[in-house]
């Protein structure tokens, strides 16, 4: 009898715990990703997939894991979500800004599945965690190198589409930059694509054709440094260390490491400790790494490596007063800091940079 | 710099005219392959990965040339023998080349190929080739009797048929065609526009090249005009956006206000401009119905089945 109310209770506890979601331990864990270019990109997708190799890699059998590729941002994603969803999946990482209100969408109708959704904002079910890496940061290092390395005082880069993301580090690096040198320009173009090397090798070309004698990129694919390469100018990687495709070329890249938070959150869903979260980690927690500095001179390398290290210090912050929007008004007073709100909305370039943002 | 951005052009151009007049050959005869896509992804996996072992370009190109052709007798089996629907087939090969080639290719990502250079006028032997390939399919579709039996079986193959015409077996050929030019189109992008292999890298090129050969309403040399236009547009509206102000007031009278116009253009709207170019074309010739009929292949996407 004893034994019976002990297993009555167990199983009643069973029930709460389960009932209580976040707290319930897992045996066993299904983890799904989807992306939005091919896991071949060599870019943003290839990281987001590498991460979820360590993840088999550190939890073994404990985890299972799937993904999609190439799932366009858009009423696409909402399916492939919901797939993702229903076929069992207890975690589903959706790592690109577009898939925002499609992964709120179906959070709300698996509110037993928990969604975490890369870049974005909205969290409208308590079953949505978003998570985001400080990229800026390494931008703001790439300008205080190129500031300093050019001699046109033209910088190219190829953007893809004006979300804050994007012209949150266009500002970043041009701070960077005019930290260093208050002559540099920063040339834009848009792609408006994440993902086409041949139109992403177009805009370097253009670029340069136009005088740039440095180009970052924030697309996708290898491209823009083969350009560079072949230009016989420098070039800043983008997501993977890629001076593979530019020995004599590249300077350094932005290295997105997704690995140790896929591990983290997917342990805290087997161990029962998961809860919804709002992640944005840089530098400092080694979400954002550089690659080494390389084709450039000790000294400047060594400007580079004390700016990266004072970010990862919390010393100095790329978005810090007094500064100004492009229009004139202020953004922020002399000593003050930007909060994470104005930098997750960015939708203004800083004074000084030419051109027009579109909307 | 207007040699460089002519070059960037006509880089950005040859791809697309070499699935293009492919296409066009092989809609002349009255297949429709909407594969394009995939058998360019599957061109350019193979040029980069034989260029990549043999160290030469050009081999690795042949391969292309190669694995496309057959590629493509896949769907002529599935299309002509067992008259499979058409559109439902290029489909499905566009998908199986994309998956395909992402699959051989997983070993090749995040290497640096080899590089098909520059031999004459800073362009490369595959653009070339591409204009000696326009001049060859112009004469022989217009000009060959070959050629019009082509043309014969893509406006009526059952006259055609009842005249003897072998239309199952020309078919083949032009769909083997179609699918060398795709993969040679493909090759071009892993070996000279962007040497190097990335998944689903033709990036829609493959659905542009089908589109223009509707663009140019079956006309060889409407082809090579229309994949300039495009490739001008792509090329124009980048270097436009990269242009300083200063840049665009030193040029002569009118130009000089025409640029500054464009770059006030939001470049999502500039980006967008090829296809609405497609759009105009395709509303204007199928308001002309003489037009329309004249060029348009009649049998274009139905099966043939002779002892029916």
């Amino acid at each position: 009898m004893k034994r019976l109310t002990t297993l009555l209770a167990a199983s009643a506890a069973m029930v709460f715990a389960s009932a209580g979601g976040a707290s319930a331990q897992m045996d066993k864990v299904k983890a799904c990703f989807i992306y939005v270019g091919p896991v071949g990109d060599f870019g943003w997708s290839y990281q987001h997939d590498q991460g979820r190799k360590q993840v088999e890699e550190e939890l073994g059998d404990k985890v299972e894991t799937a993904f999609l590729e190439s799932v366009p941002e858009g009423a696409d994603a909402e399916r492939a979500i919901e797939r993702f969803a229903r076929s069992g999946c207890n975690i589903i990482f959706t790592t690109s800004f577009g898939y925002m209100d499609a992964t709120n969408a179906v959070a709300g109708r698996f509110p037993d599945v928990k969604f975490e959704h890369a870049t974005g904002y909205k969290r409208e079910h308590d079953n949505v965690s978003t998570y985001n890496s400080k990229f800026y940061e390494g931008r703001y290092v790439q300008g205080v190198i190129a500031g300093q390395l050019t001699e046109s005082n033209t910088i190219g880069y190829i953007a893809s589409f004006p979300i804050p993301e994007v012209v949150r580090g266009i500002n970043s690096f041009y701070i960077g930059a005019q930290s260093v040198n208050p002559d540099v320009k920063v040339n834009v173009v848009w792609a408006n694509t994440w993902f086409d090397p041949g139109k992403e090798a177009d805009a370097a070309k253009a670029l340069i054709d136009q005088g740039a004698d440095i180009i970052t990129q924030h697309t996708d694919s290898t491209a823009p440094m083969q350009v560079a390469a072949e230009r016989g100018i420098k070039a800043f990687g983008q997501a993977s260390d890629m001076i593979n495709f530019g020995p004599e070329t590249q300077l350094t890249s932005i290295i997105d490491d997704w690995g140790p938070y896929y591990v983290e959150r997917i342990k805290a869903l087997l161990d029962g400790n998961y809860e919804q979260s709002d992640t944005w980690h840089g530098f400092a927690e080694g979400n954002v790494r550089m690659a080494p500095y390389t084709n450039m001179s000790d000294d400047v390398k060594a400007d580079a490596e004390e700016a990266e290290k004072k970010i990862t210090s919390d010393e100095l912050e790329p978005f810090s007063g007094p500064l100004k929007k492009k229009d004139g008004s202020d953004f922020l007073a002399e000593g003050e800091r930007a909060d994470d709100g104005a930098l997750l909305g960015m939708n203004f370039y800083v004074e000084g940079i030419e051109g027009d943002l579109p909307n | 710099m207007l040699e460089a951005i002519l070059i960037s052009i006509a880089t950005a151009a040859t791809p697309l005219f070499l699935a293009a007049i492919g296409e066009l050959v092989s809609e002349r005869a009255g297949v429709l392959n909407l594969g394009v896509e995939g058998m360019m992804a599957m061109g350019a996996v193979t040029g980069f990965g034989i260029g990549l072992a043999t160290g030469s370009p050009l081999i690795g190109a042949l391969a292309a040339v190669i694995v496309g052709a057959v590629f493509s007798l896949l769907f002529a089996f599935l299309t002509l023998t067992l008259a499979s629907n058409q559109v439902a087939t290029g489909l499905a090969l566009t998908l199986l080349g994309l998956g395909v080639s992402g699959q051989i290719g997983e070993a090749y990502v995040g290497q640096p190929g080899v590089r098909m250079g520059p031999v004459f006028l800073g362009l490369d032997p595959i653009f070339w080739f591409s204009l000696v390939l326009l001049v060859v399919v112009a004469w022989f579709l217009f000009h060959t009797k070959p050629g019009l039996k082509v043309r014969a079986v893509g406006d009526s193959h059952v006259s055609a048929h009842a005249l003897g015409v072998p239309v199952i077996a020309i078919r083949y050929a032009a769909v083997a065609f179609g699918g060398a030019c795709a993969g040679l189109a493909g090759a071009y992008l892993s070996l000279v526009y962007t040497p190097q292999w990335v998944e689903a890298m033709t990036a829609g090129r493959g659905w542009i090249a089908l589109a223009l050969v509707v663009f140019a309403s079956w006309r060889p040399v409407r082809v090579l005009v229309g994949a300039w236009l495009f490739g001008a547009i792509t090329i124009g509206q980048l270097q436009i956006q990269a242009m300083s102000l200063s840049t665009i007031a030193g040029f002569a009278a009118p130009l000089d206000s025409i640029v500054g116009a464009l770059k006030s253009v939001p470049s999502q709207f500039l980006s967008s401009l090829p296809y609405l170019a497609t759009v105009v074309v395709l509303v204007l010739i199928s308001r002309n119905r003489r037009l329309a009929l004249v060029n348009t292949p009649a049998c274009l996407g139905q099966p043939f089945v002779p002892d029916r």
